[in-house]
């Protein structure tokens, strides 16, 4: 709340302007380059990662508030979880492949 | 839909048909008992449709205890069963089926009641507070928990049980190969248990979070609150994967899907994994916050503080983080690779130095301490050796290649029957042995206490420690029978009459129930064993709103601060104010019954039916979406009143404990 008194809404545009570059730097490595196809996969879904992880940081204020730390802490966590889950079975069920 | 009324009472048996006659007479008995004595009224105002996370706790701990007992007599039975080489007590089917809900029930039906009966109890009155954060979640968790439980437990007169070991391995819970509708019961039963546990787990930790008393910062919360704290994270890590899981197991058993079925591109071993996603943290929802009724029952009777809170806490972390790591080590010989399977034996044995941490700080806090050998003392005494004993036995099955000599055969069975009965069985004991005073205002007698703790840990020793050896021999679990010439009949017989001492532990405790009940002193202290944390400052039962006054906390062990600097243990009238308190409701009764009918013809694969039930599970969502009470003030005059009749008269605060 305190950061509207500034005026400017610096972290917003910068936010902003950080995921049109990755979006428009997803769209280009797809359609603009000749990688091979899991590589443009692994490219287009880091930056998408990164992406989500900006938005909920600069647009959805998941650390501020009284609840900040806990949302930060809860999102992590849940990040974790479904890490485990999901690479660990596919890794476990592929035998380690 | 055709209904088989021949599949729905299993007749033919003569210890199911005694158990049919049993249930009814109990039934027709307490129906009449409740008429005769005219407590129905009385049956649905204090209990039914209570929101008091107190009477929750005790009717969790009701459940559990009588879960426990139908456990014990499934362990009986297969006791029986292997005293002597080809026994013809129970047949290979009934064997499988009692295993199977010997193991489902004694985890999830008995454990789980206990211990998060206990917390219900406890947690509340150990913060300061006057209730869970959402009363009314909290008696919704109750009645899915008791709906779910009574579900399984009707399974073996009506339709027949789950016979496919406690963790329904596909493909044989499959459909292919288990045709009838007992492994239904399972998918079923357990689910709706599990939404009541994942509320519980939901519940726990906004309470623990959020309403704590003033001055209690997070490194100031009693042990017991850590550990339920973070078993209700892993709660909520863990059960939706269960969740998932058992609903693709009712999707693949009833409506024909392919997830685990060898037919069709199913993946058998996929449940397998998903199960132990959930099963190995879930050694660890029950086993943590039994590490914290020992941490409190050490540093009552001890008459010191915990030694190293902070390694505690920390280690107490680490062990829900590493508790999700580890889950391959159930199932090594699915032979994954020598990657997967170094993995997840490091992850294994890495589990052991936390717990290695929490071991060394309850014995440092005995160091010096003045000990008192009271009985729930004595429990937490015998549990950090036969704990240890199930602790290395578990880092021997931790190294994977080895594990393939000790898979599937009584080893594992009596390494995990030696962590969790010491681990949570004892502690339950201990809890309570030490929290009765403060939820029924008397003590369960010590000398009975002292009969029951000595036949139960001999008892438990006998029957389990031959069972390393009758693996290490090479019997193999869940076996029906084995022949003379096995030359394990000497074991298994030492085995058997273990298990008899044992059963006789447990009836030495329900008589101390029944004993104490009735004779047992009612003229205590509201803090009896002179305890250190805040559920000893209010009354013996504590009263329904927990705190005339919620006391402010300075340092860890509030209480023991308080009684030593006299601060905060009297109560003036003008501190009394009104509190504000939730209203009772039939709404959590009305959604387990419905939950259970719903369940019940989803069982029978009557889906239709089962589509019809269902919407009375969304008209109770929607009658409670429509439910404005805002709860209701208890006035000062009945505050006064209440306080008055158990602070002593001459304004010194609490009265002196006993012994």
């Amino acid at each position: 709340m305190e950061k509207h008194k500034n005026g400017f809404p610096v972290t917003h545009v910068l936010g902003f302007i950080m995921s049109l570059v990755l979006t428009f730097g997803a769209l280009g490595v797809a359609l603009k380059t000749s990688l091979p196809f899991t590589t443009i996969i692994w490219i287009i879904g880091s930056l998408a990662i990164i992406q989500a992880a900006l938005q909920l940081y600069m647009f959805m204020h998941m650390n501020e508030g009284e609840d900040g730390t806990a949302n930060t802490i809860n999102v992590i966590s849940g990040f974790l979880v479904a890490v485990v889950a999901v690479a660990g079975s596919i890794w476990v069920m592929s035998f380690g492949m | 839909m055709d209904i088989n009324w021949h599949d729905l009472f299993i007749v033919g048996n003569p210890l199911i048909l005694g158990s049919q006659i049993a249930i009814l007479l109990s039934v027709i008995g307490i129906v009449a008992l409740l008429t005769y004595l005219k407590r129905w009224k009385w049956l649905w105002r204090e209990w039914l449709t209570t929101v008091d996370h107190k009477k929750i706790g005790i009717m969790y701990i009701l459940a559990g205890v009588l879960m426990f007992f139908r456990g014990g007599v499934d362990g009986l039975m297969m006791k029986a069963q292997t005293s002597r080489p080809e026994m013809n007590f129970l047949d290979a089917q009934h064997y499988n089926e009692v295993f199977t809900t010997h193991g489902v029930i004694m985890i999830l039906f008995a454990a789980m009641p206990l211990l998060i009966g206990i917390m219900n109890y406890v947690i509340p009155l150990q913060i300061g507070a006057r209730d869970v954060a959402f009363p009314q979640l909290n008696a919704l968790s109750f009645w899915l928990f008791f709906s779910g439980a009574m579900l399984f437990n009707i399974s073996f007169v009506i339709g027949g049980s789950p016979d496919a070991g406690w963790a329904a391995y596909f493909p044989l819970a499959g459909k292919e190969f288990t045709p009838g509708i007992g492994n239904n019961y399972y998918a079923v039963a357990i689910q709706i248990a599990g939404i009541g546990t994942l509320i519980s787990g939901i519940n726990f930790i906004v309470t623990i979070l959020k309403m704590r008393a003033k001055g209690m910062t997070l490194m100031k919360m009693p042990m017991f609150t850590w550990t339920s704290f973070i078993a209700s994270v892993i709660i909520v890590s863990a059960f939706p994967i269960f969740t998932v899981a058992l609903a693709l197991m009712t999707l693949d058993r009833i409506f024909g899907t392919h997830f685990f079925t060898l037919s069709g591109g199913g993946m058998d071993m996929m449940w397998v994994n998903l199960f132990w996603l959930w099963g190995h943290p879930e050694v660890y929802i029950v086993v943590l916050p039994a590490f914290g009724m020992f941490s409190e029952v050490i540093a009552t009777f001890s008459r010191k503080m915990l030694f190293g809170y902070k390694s505690m806490v920390f280690s107490v972390v680490g062990i829900a983080l590493l508790s999700m790591l580890v889950w391959v080590h159930h199932f090594f010989t699915m032979g994954a690779g020598p990657a997967v399977n170094s993995v997840f034996s490091i992850t294994t044995m890495m589990i052991a130095i936390p717990t290695g941490v929490k071991m060394f700080n309850w014995l440092f806090t005995m160091r010096k301490g003045r000990i008192e050998f009271s009985t729930a003392m004595l429990w937490a005494l015998a549990f950090i050796p036969c704990f240890l004993i199930g602790g290395i036995t578990g880092v021997m099955l931790a190294m994977s290649a080895a594990d393939y000599q000790y898979h599937n055969t009584l080893f594992l069975v009596a390494h995990f029957h030696y962590t969790l009965i010491p681990g949570v069985v004892f502690a339950v004991f201990a809890g309570l042995y030490y929290w009765w005073p403060k939820m029924f205002g008397h003590m369960l007698n010590e000398k009975l206490g002292k009969i029951h703790f000595w036949l139960f840990t001999i008892g438990f020793n006998v029957t389990f420690m031959p069972m390393f050896f009758l693996g290490l021999d090479g019997a193999v679990r869940r076996s029906y029978t084995y022949s003379a010439e096995s030359g394990f009949a000497p074991l298994f017989l030492v085995s058997a009459i273990g298990a008899v001492i044992l059963a006789l532990g447990f009836a030495t405790f329900c008589y101390n129930i029944y004993w104490s009940a009735r004779y047992a002193d009612r003229n205590i202290s509201n803090d009896p064993w002179n305890a250190r944390t805040l559920e000893w400052a209010t009354a013996s039962p504590a009263p329904f709103y927990n705190f005339a006054k919620v006391p402010e906390v300075k340092t860890l062990d509030a209480f023991w601060y308080m009684k030593k600097h006299n601060e905060g243990l009297t109560l003036s009238d003008d501190e009394i104010k009104e509190i504000h308190m939730p209203s009772n409701s039939g709404l959590p009764f009305y959604m387990g019954i419905i939950f259970g009918i719903t369940g019940f013809l989803l069982v029978f694969e009557w889906k239709l039916a089962a589509l019809v039930a269902a919407v009375g599970i969304i008209i109770g969502l929607i009658i409670r979406s429509f439910d404005y009470n805002d709860g209701f003030h208890v006035t000062v005059d009945e505050i006064k009143e209440t306080e008055k009749s158990w602070r002593s008269s001459d304004g010194k605060g609490v009265k002196n404990h006993v012994g």
